[in-house]
């Protein structure tokens, strides 16, 4: 229950603002009532796509971050799927490539921290430390 | 075949050429290197320097669909992605540069086809 996605999704941009708001709140609601969390709504604003979709040239860019199961995601996903104002949506799985992001940051911060403490002792073993991680 | 037709004959030349080739069978961290040292004035353009990948050197990452900015270095005008002996790119950044790249395309960020507004 600890997997985050994005999910990024494309609005008409002829929608009205408290037509969007109350597309989230109905998002938020379905987020919460299938256990999940919210992390981040941001609205990117109107834009223009690079195609036509749907006979538009423009849209509005919502980008929500949620944590949850995949059985949330499938269930957000049907409901914009459904929802007719939504002309385009996209989920990125992101719990994984956080994590080796962060993983790789930790090796260098460690590499460099202990190479700038002590030179000579510190790069055999930071050396030996980082092949076995990344194996 | 460019080497063997090559005129010049004297051994400083040919001794640097066989380094060269020699070093070029060995791996390499980055880039391709083309079959290189066809120092022929009217050779084709290969292996005009040694290309680094620019996110080794710079220790990016990761890419997200979203920085529009970056990925479209890397899309030709055409809309196609451009391929890694280009560009120098090592083949895991490639990778998930391209997979980006289609994500940027699947949500409209970048086009399919035609120039990227």
């Amino acid at each position: 229950m600890n997997r985050t996605y994005e999910l990024m999704f494309i609005v008409r941009p002829d929608m009205a603002e408290e037509e969007q708001d109350k597309l989230l709140s109905t998002l938020e609601a379905a987020v919460t009532s299938s256990g999940g969390q919210v992390k981040n709504v941001e609205r990117m604003g109107k834009r223009r796509l690079a195609y036509t979709v749907r006979r538009f040239n423009d849209g509005i860019y919502v980008l929500l971050t949620v944590e949850g199961s995949g059985g949330m995601v499938h269930e957000l996903e049907r409901r914009l799927r459904v929802t007719e104002p939504v002309i385009k949506f996209l989920t990125v799985r992101i719990d994984e490539t956080q994590k080796r992001i962060d993983k790789l940051k930790a090796i260098r911060d460690a590499k460099r921290r202990t190479s700038a403490a002590q030179a000579p002792a510190a790069t055999p073993e930071a050396a030996g430390e980082a092949p076995a991680v990344t194996a | 075949m460019a080497e063997e037709t090559k005129p010049v004959a004297s051994p400083a030349a040919e001794g640097g050429e066989r380094v060269e080739r020699g070093e070029r069978r060995t791996p390499r961290p980055y880039g391709q290197g083309g079959p290189g040292a066809a120092r022929d004035a009217g050779g084709r353009k290969f292996f005009r320097r040694k290309k680094v990948c620019k996110f080794c050197t710079e220790k990016i990452d990761s890419f997200n669909y979203k920085d529009v900015r970056l990925l479209a270095q890397f899309v030709a005008e055409s809309g196609k992605i451009v391929p890694r002996r280009l560009t120098g790119v090592c083949t895991p950044h490639q990778r998930r540069l391209s997979e980006a790249i289609k994500q940027a395309r699947n949500i409209a960020l970048l086009p399919f086809a035609g120039r990227a507004s």
